[in-house]
């Protein structure tokens, strides 16, 4: 019998030839990324359990990436960041992206892969539920607890339950309107919100190996709102020219065999997928755009590791030129990198940046912001019962700040036609 | 470790997320600091939709305005209890506000995994929902060694499922107690 990708991949790290779904067993960390709302509490209980001067396993192998709450006068969220400071010049580590830096980035997931952190066959762990974004690039990554993480920060190593595997097939080609945040909710859809509970997704087929690195990534991020432990997608050519421009350092790739077992495998023909949301306050509760036309909005919100990255924004720049915005309509880039091709990439002799401001879009710093409500000052948090269309991650009840506010969760395309007419949009209305 | 375990439940429904569990904006208080710490109790499932809060009425405050600790200390929940962020905030808060146990259908990875490794307290599990054979306000009693759980309100008492591979943890507290027990640090 043969190995899934994430199997061998978990193999390798345990110093075992092979493992078995079910199995618990300790594996190596090549990668330990933190950030500023569970950094402290890391930090802390490493210190609690290995002494007030132990040192990191590895600083090579630790990444601190500031995120969530940067832009608010917090004073406790302030605080934070100069905990992570502190530790960061005691252990001297090399990957540190501190906020009012030149350095400062961002959204973790999409800068853990903008600065090479992301190899292919490598072992991820971070203190955040969608570090599963990194399965994109054939390796294993998933969210853990302050808990875990000081556990790795000591040791270097954690205990994993083998999970079994779910595939996901896309055969064909996608219709041009089909984006992957698209597929991931219609995948979500089918399964619930706990189908894929202590399984790892995997993502295969024609259709799915031809979307771009970032499309790959937002089909990865959010198989924790599935349940998934982590989600994978072979490195294939796309994945190495992405890395190789992005790191020196040497990894391996790993492929599934022909006759892996597999807990679950459904085959979708690409061609036939429509545009979809998740309609309040599940992201498995799923409907077809088209059916959602007499839904009044009040805002659009485009951003987050989700639905934050450059391709996210070149869809919704396609759909807005020219055009003004109906209801108020953020754009909060995930990354710094994401932000510079807003300022310098044209469509059609325009900088996408002024694309949306001519539209009347509002244009917040890169950060997770409203993704998560936050604090109260947050960039596009709502605070009351906004209807709001969002290429964010979640929308259970309060998740982007109000309890009262109703989030649909929706790809960049039907975000940006939406924000047109001030009712949820299936793109195709504005694409044709 | 206790082998008795007794209170009064709270009740809640199916996919718990932890921003009900402990909304965002509340991670910014020290888990470390005992004064700022007991914030997390203050706010502990504040989130939680009014007419879902203490099943099956619903508008029963978990934590009463100006307390940092809950009258309830087992909370009943669904299935995917805990779903949505890796926040360890969330056990951590309810473990603050005085939960003692839990008892779901089922629980999301992370949360359960950050339960056990961190020691908050016991994520037990059913067969069966509980939602209609527990009231919130019922007095519990969990018996670890027979892997019983009555609900002396009504006289019912039912099995828990058992822990599986994650028994030796939580018999050694947590996951630095489990690594020193077998030797790993």
């Amino acid at each position: 019998m043969g190995l899934t990708i994430t199997e061998k991949i978990l193999a390798a790290h345990a110093g075992k030839d092979k493992v078995t779904p079910g199995e618990t067993i300790w594996v190596d960390v090549d990668v330990l990324m933190t950030h500023d709302v569970c950094g402290p509490g890391t930090i802390s209980i490493f210190k609690e359990q290995f002494g007030k001067n132990a040192k990191v396993f590895d600083p090579e192998k630790v990444v601190i990436i500031p995120d969530h709450y940067i832009f608010t006068s917090d004073k406790h969220a302030n605080r934070n960041i100069d905990i992570l400071r502190e530790f960061v010049s005691e252990q001297n580590l090399p990957y540190y992206y501190d906020v009012g830096t030149e350095n400062y980035k961002g959204v973790c997931h999409i800068a853990l892969a903008q600065e090479g952190h992301n190899r292919p066959g490598e072992v991820l762990f971070g203190t955040d539920s969608h570090t599963c974004t990194s399965g994109a690039f054939g390796m294993f990554s998933t969210g853990i607890g302050n808990t875990d993480a000081a556990f790795i920060l000591g040791t270097g190593k954690l205990w994993v339950k083998v999970p079994e595997t779910m595939q996901f097939e896309f055969t064909g080609k996608f219709p041009d309107y089909i984006m992957a945040k698209d597929i991931i909710l219609q995948v979500i859809g089918d399964i619930g919100v706990d189908g894929a509970t202590y399984r790892t997704m995997e993502w295969a087929g024609d259709a799915i190996m031809n979307f771009s690195m970032e499309e790959r990534m937002t089909l990865c991020n959010m198989a924790i709102e599935a349940g998934g432990k982590n989600a994978v997608i072979e490195a294939d050519e796309v994945t190495l020219k992405y890395v190789n421009k992005r790191t020196n350092k040497p990894y391996k790739t790993y492929n599934s065999d022909q006759d892996a077992n597999y807990f679950f495998k459904k085959t979708y023909n690409a061609s036939t997928m429509e545009p979809v949301v998740a309609k309040p306050h599940s992201p498995d509760n799923k409907a077809l755009v088209r059916e959602c036309s007499d839904i009044k909005i009040d805002r659009s919100y485009i951003g987050s590791c989700t639905g934050g990255k450059y391709n996210d924004f070149l869809a919704a720049a396609n759909i807005l030129y020219g055009k003004k915005v109906a209801v108020n309509t953020f754009i909060v880039p995930a990354t710094t990198e994401v932000f510079k091709d807003l300022e310098c990439k044209t469509l059609n002799g325009k900088t996408l940046l002024n694309i949306f401001k001519e539209a009347g879009c509002e244009i917040g710093d890169a950060s997770c912001a409203a993704c998560l409500g936050g604090p109260k000052d947050t960039f596009g948090r709502t605070h009351g019962t906004e209807v709001v269309v969002s290429t964010t991650n979640r929308n259970f009840p309060g998740r982007m700040g109000s309890k009262q506010s109703e989030v649909y969760l929706a790809s960049p395309y039907t975000a940006a036609a939406s924000a047109l007419t001030g009712r949820i949009t299936d793109p195709r209305e504005m694409l044709n | 470790m206790k082998q008795i375990i007794t209170g009064k439940a709270y009740v809640l429904g199916d996919d718990i997320d932890t921003d009900q569990i402990i909304p965002a904006e509340h991670l910014v208080y020290s888990l470390s600091d005992p004064e700022e710490k007991k914030n997390y109790g203050k706010f502990a499932l504040s989130g939680v939709p009014k007419i879902e809060a203490g099943l099956p009425e619903g508008n029963k405050l978990f934590v009463h305005e100006g307390k940092f600790e809950s009258e309830y200390t087992i909370i009943i929940g669904g299935k995917n209890f805990g779903c949505g962020s890796s926040r360890e905030h969330a056990p951590a808060c309810l473990k603050i506000a005085g939960i003692q146990a839990i008892i779901a259908k089922s629980y999301a990875r992370i949360f359960y995994r950050n339960s056990v490794d961190g020691g908050f307290f016991i994520p037990f599990e059913t067969l069966d929902k509980l939602l209609n054979s527990i009231r919130t306000g019922d007095t519990l009693k969990i018996d670890l060694e027979a892997g019983t759980l009555t609900n002396n309100s009504s006289g019912q008492t039912l099995k828990l499922q058992p822990l599986g591979e994650v028994a030796e943890i939580v018999k050694a507290g947590n996951i630095f107690e489990y690594a020193r027990k077998t030797g790993m640090i």
